[in-house]
C-alpha cells in the first residue's frame, strides 16, 4: 500500500476546488491570532504566503537568507505570467491554460492541482494590480498580453522584461505593510538549517544568523518552506548565486518524500558560457522568441560572421522540424534542438556551443508597422529599421542591454548567440493537494515543491504557481491542518526537540569547520556541476548515470576530507554558508542520477537517451512511467521509491507533436 | 570579439566587523580576463586568498544579473563603477585598463553600517517600505484588473519608477548619504497610479518620516544619485516627492 495519499477531492474535475474550499474547516479569528507559522523564503510564494496568512490574523515569522526579502531569486524572472483572463477574445479558457499545462509537462503533472493553478490564474492578475503592479498597457489603459512558448493564445501578462521583479515587489510591499503591522516578524540573513519534529510533526526550525554566526530556534505550530529551486547543483546555472536546496533536502531527511527530483528545466535562450571563470549563467527571456527567429548555418563549422551568411544558407531549424509551433515550441524541445544542431558541428561562435537568435526581420516588420502608424509614405529602409528598432527597444530593450553588457556586442545590429542553460527544477519536495508534504505540518510551495509544471514548466507558469500557492491556495490549505490544531499552545524552544535539532545543526557546523582542508567550496561546487552537466543534463543514458553515481560518491568523500573554510563559525561567513549547501548539493545530486536511472522513459526535460523516437523526439512510456516518482530518504544516502499513480480522467496523453 | 587579460592591483576596504576599524589592503591579480564580470573578477581573488590561507573578502551579491540589487561595490569612487546604468555584477572587466589600480569599498552612509568588508546593512530601506510604501490591499480584495484602466502614459511612467532595484546606490553617491530617489522611485510608483489614490498623502508623510529617523541625509538637487543609479531612476521622481510632500502636508487633517 503507498504511503502516498495526495488528497484529490472528489468529483468533477472543474467543481474539486470550489467545493474544497466551502467544505475545508476553518480556524476562527480568536484562535488565529494564537497561532503561529514560519515561512521560510520571501519570493513570491514566501512572501505571498506570509503576507496573506498574516492578513488572516495568523502570527507569521518569515524568513530570507538575502539582506532583504526583496532580494529573492523570483525577481529574475523576466517573460511574464500566465492567466486565463481571455482578454485577447482569442478563445483562451480556464480548460485551455490546465490543457495547455498538462501537455506541455508532459503528462506528468496531477490534473486536478493543475486545474485548481489555472482557475485562480485571474485572481493573482486582479490581486497583484490592486497592489499597484506597474503591468504593459495599451493606449486605451487596458492591461496588454504577449504570446509564449507552448502555446497558441496570447495569455501572457508583462511588465517589460522584469516581470518577475514587478511580481516580487508587489508581494514584498504586502510582506512590509504586515511586518509594519507587527503581524509578521522579518529575519533577513537567517538561514534555516533544521527543521524540528515533536511527535511526528514539523514544530520549528533552527536558523543560523548569517550575520553572528549563533544559532536560533524558533516555534511554529506549522512551517511551510517556499525556498525555490535546486538547479544549483548544476554550479552554473541561470539561478543566483545563493539559491540552494539545503531546507528542502533537510526536511526531505527529516522524511519529506522527495518528488521527481530528475525534473529539470533546460532553458533554450541564455548567454553562451565565455570561459572557465563564469560563475553564473544569464538567461535571455524566452518572449525573445516571440519575434526572434533562431537559425544555425547550412554549411558545418562556418567561418563567416552571422551578417555574412546569406539567407538561403540560413538554417532556420526550429521553423523547419516544427512548422504549426516554430520558434514557440516548448523549452525543453527548443533546447534538444539546440543541441543537436550543435552536437552535429553547425554551432556558431568560438566555443562552437551556440546558436542564433536574430531580430532583423522583426525589427524590419516592426519598423514597418509603425511607419504606417505614423503615416509615413515609402519611408526609406533606414527609416523602418530605425523605426523597428524603437519598437524592439521598447520591448525588450532590458534584455537587449543586459546582453550587450555581458558579450560586448550590439544585438540589434548582430544577431544574438544563446545556448541553453539549466534554470529551473520541476521536482521538489512531494506534496499532496494541500501542498503539504509527507511531514505533518510541513508545506512546500512554489518551486520548491514539485507539484504543478510534471515534466517540463511552460514559460510564463513559475510566477503563476509562486503566486497561485501563496495568496489563493494556502489560506485555504493550511486551515485544514491548524483547525485541528487550536488547543496546541505554543511549545517553549527549551523542549527537548529543539535542543537536540540545535546539537545536530552545531555538530554539522563544527565538522565542517574542523576539515581545514585544501580546496575551497567552490572548487567542489563545479565539478559537481560538470558531473551533473554531462551526465545528468539534456541527454542522459544508463551508462552516465551510473558513472555520475559513483563520481558524485567519490567527490562527496573527498569534500568530507579537504574542504577548506577560513574564519569562524560564530562570525559573518561566506564561505562556511556555501559549504553546507554545496554539502547538500552533493546529498541530493546522487538521488537525481538515481531518479533519472529508475525513469527509462523520456519525458519533458528528461530525456533518455534509449528512448527517442525515430526522428530523435522524446519518447514517453505511459505503460510503465505515468507516476510520480517520490523518493524516502532511509539515511546514509539510501532511498525507497514509492510511487503516486497519475489518473488522467479529462487530457489523455499522447505523443506531445508540436509539428 | 576581443581578447585581452588584465593584470590589476585592487585596493580594497578590509574590515572585520561592524565595531572594529577598517582599512585599505592592497592585492594583485593577474591574467584577467576581459570577458569576465566584476564579481568574477573577484572570485579569483578570493579563490586565490582561499588557497593562500587568508580569508576571501566579504561581498554582497545574488542574481548576477543586474536585477536583484544585492551587488553594492564602491568602485574608484563610483556606486557600481564607471559604466552608466549598469550594476557591479554587469560591470565587465573590458571596462579597465592592463596595469590600472582599483579602489573597492562598501557603501559609506550612517543608514547602512558597515557588517564586514564590502558588505552594509540596508535594512533600513525596508523599514522604509514597511511605513507606507504599499497599497493597502488584502489577497481577495482585488475586482477585475480590468476595471482599473490606467492611461499608458501614467503606467510607463509608473513602471520606470518601480523600476528600482534598492541597491541603495543613489544613497552611497550623495554626498549627504540622501535615499530621497529611492524613496521618490516608490511614492511617485504608486501616487501615479488610481490604486495609490486612496493613502496617497499618508503614504509619502510616513515614509519621508521614516527616512528621516534612519539617519539619512536631505536632499540638496546635485542630481548624483540620478547619474549613479543602475537602473537609471529619473531625478523627476524626487521632484514629485517634493510636490507630493508639500501636499500632504497642506491636507493634514488636523490643520483643517
Amino acid at each position: 500500500m503507498s504511503k502516498l495519499n495526495s488528497k484529490i477531492p472528489e468529483g468533477p474535475l472543474e467543481t474539486k476546488w470550489t467545493k474544497y474550499k466551502s467544505t475545508v474547516p476553518l480556524v476562527n479569528p480568536a484562535n488565529k491570532r494564537s497561532i503561529e507559522v514560519i515561512v521560510v523564503g520571501s519570493g513570491l510564494a514566501g512572501a505571498s504566503a506570509a503576507a496573506s496568512l498574516a492578513e488572516l490574523g495568523y502570527k507569521v515569522k518569515c524568513f530570507c537568507f538575502q539582506d532583504s526579502p526583496r532580494r529573492a531569486h523570483s525577481i529574475a524572472a523576466q517573460g511574464g505570467i500566465n492567466a486565463a483572463k481571455n482578454y485577447q477574445n482569442d478563445g483562451d479558457s480556464v480548460f485551455r491554460l490546465f490543457y495547455d499545462t498538462v501537455k506541455g509537462g508532459d503528462y506528468r503533472a496531477r490534473e486536478a492541482n493543475v486545474y485548481r493553478l489555472a482557475d485562480v490564474s485571474a485572481n493573482i492578475i486582479d490581486q497583484c494590480v490592486a497592489q499597484g503592479v506597474p503591468f504593459a498597457r495599451e493606449y486605451g489603459g487596458y492591461l496588454s498580453n504577449r504570446s509564449f512558448g507552448g502555446t497558441q493564445v496570447q495569455r501572457t501578462f508583462y511588465a517589460a522584461g522584469q516581470t518577475g521583479q514587478q511580481l516580487l515587489l508587489g508581494a514584498y510591499s504586502a510582506l512590509e505593510r504586515q511586518v509594519g503591522l507587527g503581524t509578521v516578524k522579518m529575519y533577513s540573513r537567517h538561514e534555516m538549517l533544521e527543521i524540528v519534529m515533536i511527535d511526528g510533526k514539523a514544530r520549528g526550525i533552527i536558523a543560523r544568523d548569517l550575520i553572528s554566526g549563533k544559532l536560533e530556534r524558533h516555534f511554529g505550530h506549522a512551517v511551510l518552506l517556499c525556498t525555490g529551486g535546486y538547479g544549483n547543483v548544476f554550479f552554473l546555472s541561470t539561478n543566483a548565486m545563493g539559491s540552494n536546496v539545503t531546507a528542502a533536502w533537510k526536511a526531505h531527511k527529516q522524511g519529506a518524500f522527495f518528488g521527481n527530483p530528475c525534473f529539470t528545466q533546460i532553458h533554450p535562450t541564455c548567454i553562451p558560457v565565455s570561459g572557465d571563470h563564469q560563475s553564473k549563467l544569464t538567461l535571455m527571456s524566452e518572449s525573445l522568441r516571440n519575434d526572434g527567429r533562431i537559425w544555425v548555418p547550412k554549411q558545418k563549422d562556418d567561418k563567416r560572421k552571422a551578417n555574412e551568411i546569406p539567407e538561403e544558407e540560413r538554417d532556420y531549424y526550429l521553423e523547419r522540424r516544427y512548422p504549426a509551433f516554430g520558434n514557440l515550441v516548448p523549452r525543453d524541445v527548443a533546447s534538444r534542438a539546440a543541441k543537436e544542431r550543435c552536437d552535429a558541428g553547425y554551432g556558431v561562435g568560438t566555443s562552437k556551443m551556440a546558436v542564433y537568435l536574430d531580430y532583423a526581420a522583426a525589427i524590419e516588420r516592426y519598423g514597418n508597422v509603425q511607419a504606417n502608424k505614423l503615416n509615413l509614405h515609402n519611408p526609406s529602409k533606414e527609416k523602418i529599421i530605425e523605426l523597428g528598432k524603437e519598437v524592439v527597444k521598447e520591448k525588450y530593450g532590458n534584455l537587449f542591454d543586459m546582453y550587450a553588457k555581458i558579450t560586448g556586442e550590439n544585438p540589434y545590429e548582430t544577431p544574438m548567440r544563446i545556448y541553453p542553460a539549466v534554470h529551473y527544477t520541476m521536482g521538489g519536495l512531494w506534496v499532496d493537494y494541500e501542498l503539504m508534504t509527507t511531514v505533518p505540518g510541513l508545506y512546500a510551495l512554489g518551486e520548491a515543491n514539485f507539484s504543478d509544471h510534471g515534466a517540463n514548466r511552460l514559460g510564463a507558469s513559475a510566477l503563476m504557481q509562486g503566486l497561485a500557492d501563496g495568496y489563493f491556495v494556502i489560506p485555504y490549505t493550511i486551515g485544514s491542518y491548524l483547525s485541528q490544531d487550536i488547543r496546541t499552545k505554543a511549545i517553549p524552544t527549551d523542549h527537548e526537540a529543539f535542543v537536540s535539532a540545535e546539537k545536530k545543526v552545531q555538530d554539522q557546523l563544527d565538522r565542517l569547520m574542523n576539515i581545514k582542508g585544501t580546496k575551497s567550496v567552490d572548487h567542489f561546487h563545479k565539478k559537481l556541476g560538470k558531473i551533473m552537466w554531462d551526465k545528468c543534463g539534456m541527454a542522459r543514458n544508463e551508462q552516465g548515470l551510473k558513472e555520475a553515481v559513483a563520481e558524485i560518491r567519490t567527490l562527496r568523500e573527498e569534500f568530507w576530507n579537504d574542504v577548506r573554510i577560513p574564519g569562524l563559525q560564530n562570525e559573518f561567513n561566506l564561505e562556511l554558508e556555501k559549504a553546507g549547501r554545496v554539502a547538500d548539493f552533493l546529498e541530493l545530486g546522487e538521488l537525481m542520477c538515481m531518479d533519472a536511472l529508475n525513469r527509462k522513459e523520456s519525458c519533458g526535460g528528461h530525456f533518455r537517451e534509449e528512448s527517442q523516437t525515430e526522428d530523435g523526439e522524446a519518447k514517453r512510456d505511459d505503460d510503465n512511467f505515468a507516476y510520480v516518482a517520490a523518493w524516502e530518504n532511509k539515511g546514509n544516502n539510501n532511498w525507497e521509491l514509492h510511487k503516486e499513480e497519475l489518473n488522467f480522467e479529462i487530457v489523455h496523453p499522447s505523443q506531445r507533436s508540436y509539428k | 570579439m576581443e581578447h585581452k587579460n588584465l593584470n590589476l592591483t585592487l585596493k580594497i576596504w578590509r574590515q572585520k566587523n561592524s565595531k572594529e576599524a577598517g582599512n585599505f589592503v592592497s592585492y594583485k591579480v593577474s591574467d584577467i580576463s576581459a570577458d569576465m564580470s566584476f564579481l568574477e573578477m573577484i572570485d579569483v581573488l578570493n579563490e586565490h586568498l582561499i588557497n593562500a590561507g587568508d580569508e576571501p573578502v566579504a561581498f554582497d551579491h545574488d542574481c548576477r544579473e543586474g536585477i536583484c540589487g544585492m551587488c553594492s561595490m564602491y568602485i574608484n569612487g563610483r556606486a557600481h563603477g564607471p559604466w552608466q546604468g549598469t550594476t557591479t555584477c554587469q560591470l565587465h572587466m573590458r571596462a579597465f585598463n592592463d596595469g590600472e589600480t582599483i579602489t573597492i569599498e562598501p557603501w559609506r552612509a550612517k543608514g547602512f553600517p558597515v557588517i564586514k568588508d564590502l558588505t552594509v546593512d540596508r535594512t533600513a530601506f525596508d523599514r522604509i517600505i514597511a511605513s507606507g510604501g504599499f497599497v493597502s490591499v488584502n489577497t481577495g480584495n482585488a475586482k477585475d484588473a480590468n476595471n482599473i484602466p490606467v492611461p499608458k502614459d501614467d503606467a510607463d511612467k509608473a513602471f520606470a519608477a518601480a523600476a528600482c532595484i534598492g541597491c541603495g546606490a543613489c544613497v552611497a553617491a550623495c554626498k549627504n548619504a540622501s535615499a530621497m530617489l529611492f524613496v521618490s522611485a516608490k511614492v511617485s510608483q504608486l501616487a501615479l497610479l488610481p490604486q495609490g489614490q486612496i493613502e496617497r498623502e499618508t503614504r509619502v508623510l510616513n515614509m519621508v518620516s521614516q527616512m528621516d529617523a534612519e539617519g539619512f541625509g536631505s536632499c540638496t538637487n546635485t542630481g548624483a544619485c540620478e547619474a549613479e543609479c543602475p537602473k537609471e531612476i529619473s531625478i523627476e521622481n524626487i521632484a514629485r516627492l517634493n510636490r507630493e510632500y508639500f501636499m500632504a502636508n497642506l491636507k493634514k487633517k488636523d490643520y483643517l
